[in-house]
């Protein structure tokens, strides 16, 4: 089941996509968030899914991956939907569905809302797949730059996404540990009521804490004796580069915008 | 409590693009009060093994047999508690599972999810800290105040206070400094005299291997590579050094000599004393080394 | 003429909460150049040692200098800048999510300009044998390929002392003689200090110089020869006896003579074998 989310996950590849700065991906997804309210009838919602596939196409992730990723999220989709047609009481009546009316109103918008909320679910989607979690934190680190003014902890922020990404597969090994530890002393965390099973996640929770406190002590040692004191005067070893490819997208995304607003009614 | 592995494939994550075979076919049979020591390097499949020991694990393929019960693969395998019971593992770092506020607590909670009343399981946790050379001062303590000696004996008792028949052991000492470690292990080897206990270890330290196993059991790459009693498992010490690991060090020793006078002795000696006797022995009779 | 790097005079400190001194009037000095190994056995003071000597902690009295600067909350940046840290736990001195970016860390806190730090990314990760995995992250590595990161990591800060603290405990067999082997070739090249604390004793027979620490005091200080001639001693601290020394002592018990105390293996052998050519 898990193995099969692509939330969160990163697939490498060689593709356009994937070689893009992460301050160009999170600004064309903040942007395509917006624009995407622009769309109103079926013209406009083509010119949108024309972009989307036209992105997917360029990231290279495979189409099947990607539909064995989404599954789940399409139940949500479909009841979107469904919420849609049976609650919206506009327009002519369609047709009858036993005691429930459908009109021509809800239909629309049905498959407007739906298709938005895909749409959105695709593009972020695809973000995370072609961009490593720390490409993401150091494109946010430099947009939110300018924040540093107003004494917004930008740098500590993104410090401590990266901190909390590098340790979160040391901290699932540890789990891990822990609950084989727990099993062989006689807990049982997958069977019994409810109430039992919630005791049991203590013996796990407590040694785990324990010990993220422990390493985030040595950790801070560690940073301490490497010179670490702070944001101040750092230099920056990851360096982003801005290229063509990214210019040449938000001038696209740009061109996308002035369509939408020619075709919308 | 006899133990016997038979033809035992482990796979991880199965059936997904991840799946990675950890150990194939192997077959260890550990009769009733053995000393059997699994050696090999990090990656060797030798934790997924001691994980098939109790059932942590279920093997893909193959068999596990602990005492009566059997463990197969492709089929629902109930009452594995049963089992867990009966065979005690102090995994590296036992000292990470400790989770009670008091000592006493933690260690009856092994005892009491098996179904051991409390009076019982404080009595047990009073003699298993006397095993493990605590005083009892400490049973109110929490474990959290104590020395990283001190907890991970703590934890050695709670599997102790558990009364198995079988003890596993991985890489008990990791850590420890030398007196500690002599400690421990010589209470393991104890203890698995006077109980009759089985006992597995799991370690890098060909010198424990030597010391105390009256099996060894030699992984690599997901397989057994070799099995027989120390003697028969060092007696061809190339080959271990083949595998890239280590040889006791009085075995060592005797391979410098060996090389250096251009002779053989005539067998491998697993102590220093035996290998300074022979070499002495030699040296009286004069005979051209 | 051995020119004292670092000095510690009447050093004295106390653990909050605790009645005991975790050292008392500890004095040495260590030498421009030389390995010198800190034993003892858990809980004897010696890893308190290493937290005072970068300034983690300050002394409760007593004064410690290191490369001519006193130490004190002034000196403190330039004191840590001389001096790297190898800790007991790979996975708790890894900060950054790839090898090159753990290397870069220290490198980015001292405001290094970007060309230079990709250079010596590269130069001190080349130094510890793991330029291959510049893009691996951590949870891929065997602990001694990690250490050899942390290693790098102090590295590429051009440290003048490099302190080894219990660096080697967690790992197995080989990782432990994988960075020792690193160590003992960079000490060379770079002409740097170390200073190792461990409870290994066949790791501090390769040093130049011991000092035995027990409850909070220098018990014993000298050559390896002039340690393991304290035999049973050692035992009683809670250390251990290499296993060349209980070998020749063996030997010395069937009569043979042997020259020093302290002997290598090898050199064990080649006695043995000028041993018979007398006879």
């Amino acid at each position: 089941m898990m193995e099969k989310m692509i939330f969160g996950r990163y697939v490498p590849a060689d593709s356009l996509v994937h070689k893009m700065d992460p301050r160009s991906k999170l600004t064309i997804i903040f942007l395509f968030v917006c624009v995407i309210f622009l769309a109103n009838n079926w013209q406009t919602y083509a010119i949108i899914g024309i972009y989307t596939f036209f992105m997917i196409g360029l990231s290279r992730i495979p189409a099947r991956f990607l539909y064995g990723g989404l599954k789940p999220v399409l139940w949500l989709v479909i009841f979107t939907f469904l919420l849609q047609i049976f609650f919206t009481r506009e327009g002519t009546v369609l047709f009858h569905l036993g005691p429930l009316k459908i009109y021509e109103e809800g239909m629309k918008m049905g498959f407007y809302i739906s298709f938005r909320f895909f749409f959105l679910i695709l593009m972020t989607s695809l973000l995370t797949l072609t961009t490593t979690p720390i490409e993401i934190t150091d494109g946010l680190e430099t947009l939110l730059g300018p924040l540093k003014k107003v004494r917004f902890p930008v740098h500590e922020m993104a410090l401590m996404m990266s901190i909390s990404l590098r340790f979160i597969p040391t901290l699932m090994q540890e789990t891990d540990k822990i609950m084989k530890a727990q099993i062989a002393r006689g807990v049982e965390f997958a069977s019994g009521p409810v109430k039992e099973r919630i005791k049991a996640i203590i013996p796990l929770l407590i040694p785990l804490f324990v010990s993220s406190f422990k390493r985030a002590e040595e950790l801070a040692i560690a940073m301490e004796a490497r010179g670490y004191r702070g944001g101040e005067g750092r230099t920056k070893y990851r360096q982003l580069s801005w290229k063509m490819v990214d210019t040449l997208q938000l001038v696209f995304l740009a061109i996308i915008t002035v369509l939408l607003i020619l075709f919308r009614s | 409590m006899d133990i016997s592995l038979s033809h035992v494939d482990y796979r991880y994550q199965a059936n997904t693009p991840f799946e990675r075979l950890a150990i194939q076919d192997v077959s260890i049979d550990i009769p009733s009060g053995t000393y059997l020591a699994i050696i090999g390097h990090t990656g060797s499949g030798k934790s997924t093994v001691l994980q098939h020991l109790n059932a942590l694990l279920v093997p893909s393929e193959g068999t596990v047999a602990i005492g009566d019960k059997e463990i197969k693969a492709h089929q629902k395998n109930k009452d594995l508690r049963k089992v867990r019971q009966r065979v005690g593992i102090v995994f590296q770092f036992p000292e990470h599972q400790l989770f009670e506020e008091t000592v006493e607590k933690d260690i009856i909670f092994g005892p009491m999810n098996f179904g051991v009343t409390e009076a019982d399981a404080k009595k047990r946790a009073r003699v298993a800290l006397k095993q493990v050379g605590l005083a009892e001062e400490i049973l109110e303590k929490s474990p959290f105040d104590l020395s990283g000696g001190q907890m991970r004996r703590v934890a050695i008792a709670g599997v102790l206070a558990m009364e198995p028949d079988v003890i596993v052991l991985d890489e008990p000492t990791a850590g420890l400094d030398p007196r500690g470690r002599k400690e421990i292990m010589d209470m393991f080897y104890q203890l698995h005299q006077e109980r009759q206990l089985s006992t597995i270890l799991v370690t890098h330290s060909m010198e424990d291997a030597a010391r105390y196993a009256d099996q060894i059991v030699i992984m690599q790459h997901g397989k057994v590579a070799k099995k027989g009693t120390p003697e028969e498992i060092f007696s061809s010490p190339g080959e271990l050094v083949q595998m890239g690991l280590d040889v006791p060090e009085v075995v060592r020793f005797q391979l410098k000599l060996e090389e250096k006078w251009g002779m053989n002795f005539e067998q491998i000696y697993l102590s220093i004393e035996q290998l300074s006797s022979a070499f002495a022995n030699k040296l009286k009779r004069g005979v051209r080394l | 003429m051995k020119t004292p790097i670092v000095s510690l005079k009447g050093v004295t400190f106390q653990y909050d909460g605790q009645e005991r001194n975790a050292l008392n009037h500890v004095s040495f000095d260590i030498y421009d150049g030389e390995w010198l190994a800190i034993v003892g056995h858990n809980g004897s003071g010696k890893s308190t040692m290493a937290k005072l000597l970068n300034g983690l902690q300050f002394p409760k009295d007593g004064e410690i200098t290191v490369c001519g600067m006193k130490l004190q909350e002034e000196t403190i940046w330039d004191i840590r800048s001389k001096i790297g840290m190898v800790f007991q736990n790979p996975d708790n001195q890894f900060v950054g999510t790839t090898v090159q970016d753990d290397v870069a860390f220290g490198l980015e806190n001292m405001g290094i300009p970007r060309l230079e730090m990709v250079q010596r990314v590269e130069d001190s990760l080349k130094k510890v044998k793991m330029e291959q995995f510049l893009h691996q992250e951590p949870h891929h590595l065997s602990g001694g390929q990690k250490q050899r990161v942390a290693i790098a990591s102090v590295l590429a800060l051009r440290p003048a002392i490099i302190i080894l603290d219990e660096a080697t405990s967690m790992l197995d067999p080989r990782g432990r003689e994988e960075v020792l082997e690193t160590v003992r070739t960079l000490k060379d090249e770079k002409s740097l200090t170390v200073i190792s604390i461990t409870h290994d004793l066949e790791e501090a027979a390769k040093a130049d110089r011991i000092i035995v620490m027990n409850k909070g005091e220098v018990f014993r200080e000298g050559t390896p020869d002039e340690i393991f001639s304290m035999d049973e001693q050692l035992v009683q601290l809670g250390l251990d006896i290499p296993f060349s020394v209980k070998m020749a002592k063996a030997f010395r018990a069937e009569g043979i003579q042997l020259s020093k105390h302290y002997l290598s293996e090898e050199e064990l052998v080649t006695e043995l074998w000028t041993y018979r050519s007398r006879m």
